[in-house]
């Protein structure tokens, strides 16, 4: 007979960001106990984390456990001995050849335990392991952590209680409703729970709240956001839109302001009239199921006309003083402790925009990149820096390049956020971005793990995609050396300054192009290897080397190819050849295969893999099959080596081919 | 309808009726509820405690000389400390609003993750603010951490932001508008103190007057921590609570300072660890007069997260 469970683990509002993690590791625990079953099911609401799954077995299966004992051989009081022992008479005992010879053996019959005591067993502990970023005591210190305290817990096998208890929290078959929709205590069982939940006002699947919200904003031209949608679907357990309006007059102020103020602080969703252009309406989401007096609706359209003062205020008393002004306020806001203040940024963004090729414009845009942060619009919508700043270039008569330039140079902020749209956006975003990179580094403040405060990651990721997106031919490798901190002393003690070192920006920024191409691209892991060991500091080229590789890569000849240049790179390897350094021998070569191959290199040298693979590849095949590279005349030897190292540097300036994976 | 002063009657005869003792008013400038002795130094050690009161809290820079309809140098916090936190607290506090006049059945209520530190004094908690139709009307902390120090019992305090729910049931669109009492306007009792302290805060304070204070208060507490021994027979008469007050001047006076503009962002992180300091000095020395037993090593936030 199999049964159904349901675990629903009832706490106060977690973290609507925490919980479809938490959901996946709940997920996780539960498979690796092992108790067979045949679906799952996880579902989740701000108060309630709830696993369901069918078909689990009321037992575990019986088994059979083997205890050898004393050789066929031995005496018959040993024998009596071993079953007095394991309380059974020698009758009991049976004898099994083993590999070892013959023993007198006690099968004994296990039988399989319940799943319920499985359960109640592990369940504490599997519920106290679900993983969340951040956890709280409440019973006291020396009390159990969980994201949020534990307020009550369903868990039922079948028609049966599992029984255990965390932080005197007794598990049970009674479950809570909506805080003001439903019942604070209801009883379910495993059949009826979700009817009952709804029943209680508590929508259970996310799915359907996610529906139930955008069917309520149906005929509303609300500008899709996603993440919020995800937001509201965790914040509620009983979703339903409700529409307001705010004065048009505040639509003077930009889009990107209202938008932060309604997103950010107030959860809204924002409206686009006929033309796309911001409407002067919003639509909140409740957590109940109706707003018959419209108390709900007009309390928020309060809270964000008080919001929208307060932004205009910021916006006009901003104005009074221009960003160039700002500039020496800089010199009073720190970056970093160790790197100093945003003004020495300022001037080293503006050298490194100069030194990447950028304009008088780019310049500009650099040095009042960072003029925003002083503002107040910044200091309270601190996601709108660079924006607020390219607003005011704008309003400040900043040339169309300067204020875009500035209003773009935080991105990207995610591998999925686009990159600046002019170059000189690209440039200050480049320069801003590998400053950070490089002054981090250059203290010691290297990310580990988990822990990037500096969102450093994000920072060398955004460099990466800028260049490459962007196709600005640079060559990233000058900019990935910075002093290590340590001064070198020379003999007579003197500091004779810090040395540059390529090492752990260089390491960290390998990884980064790696996953870049790899799993942001989509480009094979051997062939972003093979590329990237014939140099990555180009990242534009790289990018063109792995796009001919990969059309290679189908053609019939390259992997058999590429095989070769693995066995070349390991005969070199071993003969202890490092790099060709003598020129080939014409008269060593003997007639046939060697010299046809050398022939064929000579015709080929210079032009493009493409061209070349259909021919040297049989040349390749029937060298290998026919000739003895290890000759017994040294010279031969050598020189043979020799071709074959020029062979494979010919070919290496667009990938390392022996880092392809091949079949063979 | 209810006025300003009929709302803070009815939540502390709510609370009084839920076992907390109703206090009045710490007599220490404070920048909010949380600072005053009967939360910072009651929530430490194994002594469960309730309490409510009404705590008037400075931030000099948030001053607005009486403009800004939304933004006050001095509000007005109901602070609940709950100690230890009930099993039923989110539906106390629930029932705690329907006590006021708001029928929860007609307003949306959400609780949004908002966790809860104060570096100056080096508390921290877990929880939420709570959002009424979105205005956040409440501050609802698990604290975890006080003066450095792992809490025996975790409290539950509730902050409400008093103008804020005062303006909400009154329908105000100004703080100033809000009615204190019938005939009296929320201005006619507080728009002089915004006025008269936002010229201060921001005008007229004199910058090096206030450092000196500031020193003169910090080594007062200094003097005290330092002479405070754990091993003398009569600990108990050691004056702890005057020495915390010397703490709460100098977070006060480091306040205004920073409202003055006085402050670079470079010397904040200074000044905010010497007053964290005392705090944290004056903690550990109260747990040991009152409990006597070391508190035992704070838990690094970070790794206790883990």
């Amino acid at each position: 007979m199999s049964v159904p469970f349901l675990l629903e683990i009832g706490t106060e509002e977690i973290p609507d960001w925490m919980i479809p993690a938490a959901l996946a590791s709940l997920r996780l625990l539960f498979e690796k106990l092992e108790i067979p079953h045949e679906s799952v099911t996880l579902d989740a609401t701000p108060r309630r984390l709830t696993l369901r799954a069918e078909g689990l077995p009321e037992r575990q299966a019986d088994s059979e456990e083997r205890i050898l004992g004393p050789a066929k051989s031995a005496p018959p009081q040993a024998v009596a001995g071993f079953a007095r022992k394991q309380g059974v008479g020698p009758e009991s005992l049976t004898v099994e050849t083993t590999a070892k010879g013959a023993y007198y053996t006690l099968v004994r019959k296990v039988s399989g335990r319940p799943t319920k005591d499985i359960l109640a067993e592990a369940l504490p502990g599997l519920i106290l392991r679900i993983n969340f970023p951040k956890t709280m005591y409440w019973t006291g210190k020396s009390g159990p952590r969980f994201i949020r305290p534990i307020r009550w817990i369903v868990a039922l096998l079948g028609e049966d209680i599992v029984p255990f208890e965390i932080a005197g929290v007794r598990s049970g078959s009674v479950s809570s409703g909506h805080r003001r929709l439903g019942a604070r205590e209801i009883v379910v069982t495993t059949a009826d729970y979700e009817r009952r939940l709804r029943d209680h006002g508590v929508i259970l699947s996310a799915e359907e709240r996610r529906n139930r919200i955008a069917e309520g904003m149906a005929g509303v031209r609300v500008k899709p956001d996603n993440a919020l949608l995800e937001t509201l679907v965790y914040l509620t357990e009983y979703p339903t839109p409700i529409t307001g309006s705010f004065d048009p007059q505040f639509l003077e102020l930009p889009e990107e302001v209202l938008v932060t103020v309604m997103r950010h602080h107030q959860k809204y969703f924002s409206v686009a009239d006929a033309d796309g252009r911001l409407a002067p309406r919003f639509v909140a989401v409740m957590n109940i199921d109706a707003d018959p007096d419209g108390f709900v609706r007009r309390g928020n359209k309060r809270v964000l006309r008080a919001r929208f003062n307060d932004a205009r205020f910021f916006w006009e008393t901003d104005q009074k003083k221009k960003l160039a002004d700002r500039l020496p306020d800089l010199a009073h806001v720190t970056f970093q402790a160790k790197l100093g203040s945003y003004l020495e940024k300022t001037e080293r963004m503006m050298a490194l925009v100069k030194e990447l090729g950028g304009d008088a414009d780019a310049v500009r845009a650099a040095e009042l990149s960072k003029c925003d942060l002083p503002t107040e619009l910044v200091k309270e919508f601190t996601e709108l820096q660079g924006i607020v700043g390219g607003l005011y270039a704008r309003a400040q008569g900043e040339p169309e390049p300067v204020w875009q330039a500035i209003y773009d140079h935080y991105k990207p902020e995610s591998m999925e956020d686009s990159i600046p749209r002019g170059r000189k956006g690209q440039l200050v975003a480049l320069a801003d971005k590998l400053d950070t990179l490089r002054g981090c580094f250059s203290v010691g403040m290297v990310p580990t793990g988990s822990r990037d405060p500096f969102a450093l990651r994000r920072a060398a990721q955004g460099v990466v995609k800028i260049i490459v997106e962007g196709r600005i031919p640079m060559d990233l490798a000058p900019y990935l050396a910075v002093p290590d901190g340590s001064e070198t002393r020379s003999a007579d003690g003197k500091t004779v300054g810090a040395t540059e070192r390529a090492g752990p920006l260089q390491e960290f920024f390998e990884e980064r192009v790696r996953y870049y191409f790899k799993d942001i691209r989509g480009f094979q892991y051997d062939e972003v290897n093979a590329a990237m060991a014939a140099g990555w500091s180009n990242l534009v080229d790289l990018e063109a080397r792995l796009v001919r590789i990969q059309n290679l890569r189908p053609t019939p000849d390259f992997e058999p190819l590429a095989a070769s240049f693995k066995r070349i790179r390991n005969i070199l390897e071993q003969a202890g050849f490092a790099e060709p350094d003598g020129e080939i021998d014409e008269s060593l070569l003997e007639p046939g295969p060697e010299k046809d191959l050398y022939e064929e290199y000579r015709n080929i040298a210079g032009q493009p893999i493409e061209n070349a693979i259909g021919r040297l590849r049989p040349k390749v095949d029937v060298f290998f099959d026919k000739v003895l590279v290890n000759a017994p005349d040294a010279r031969v030897r050598q020189n043979r080596l020799t071709l074959l190292g020029t062979l494979l540097a010919e070919f290496s300036t667009i990938a390392d081919f022996s880092e392809i994976v091949t079949q063979s | 309808m209810l006025s300003f002063q009929q709302i803070i009657f009815k939540l502390k005869e709510y609370w009084a009726q839920r076992g907390c003792i109703i206090q009045e008013p710490y007599d220490v400038e404070v920048g909010a509820g949380t600072m005053c002795p009967e939360t910072f130094l009651r929530v430490l050690g194994p002594n469960p405690y309730r309490v409510a009161y009404v705590q008037p809290s400075r931030r000099p820079a948030d001053g607005r000389y009486g403009d800004n309809p939304n933004r006050l140098f001095k509000h007005s916090q109901l602070q609940v400390i709950l100690k230890p936190s009930p099993n039923d607290i989110m539906e106390q506090y629930l029932a705690s609003l329907e006590a006021i006049g708001i029928d929860l059945r007609k307003h949306d209520i959400k609780f949004e993750e908002d966790n809860w530190e104060s570096p100056t004094l080096g508390a921290w908690g877990i929880g939420w603010q709570v959002m009424l139709d979105g205005l956040e009307i409440t501050q609802f902390t698990y604290f975890q951490q006080c003066g450095g120090i792992d809490l025996d019992l975790v409290p539950a305090e509730l902050t409400y932001g008093l103008e804020r729910l005062a303006a909400f049931l009154q329908v105000k669109d100004s703080v100033y508008d809000i009615e204190w009492t019938e005939g009296v306007s929320y201005a006619d009792v507080r728009y002089l103190d915004e006025l008269q302290y936002s010229v201060y805060n921001f005008e007229a304070a004199d910058i090096p007057t206030l450092w000196k204070l500031f020193d003169l208060h910090e080594g007062e507490a200094g003097r005290l921590l330092a002479a405070y021994d754990p091993k003398a027979p009569d600990k108990r008469r050691f004056p702890l609570l005057a020495a915390y007050d010397q703490v709460l001047k100098c977070s006060n006076l480091f306040n205004t300072l920073d409202a003055r503009g006085a402050i670079s962002v470079t010397e904040r992180v200074g000044v905010i660890q010497r007053v964290r300091k005392l705090a944290v000095g004056v903690a550990h020395a109260w747990v040991d007069q009152q409990w006597g037993r070391p508190p035992g090593l704070p838990v690094e936030k970070e790794e206790a997260a883990q």
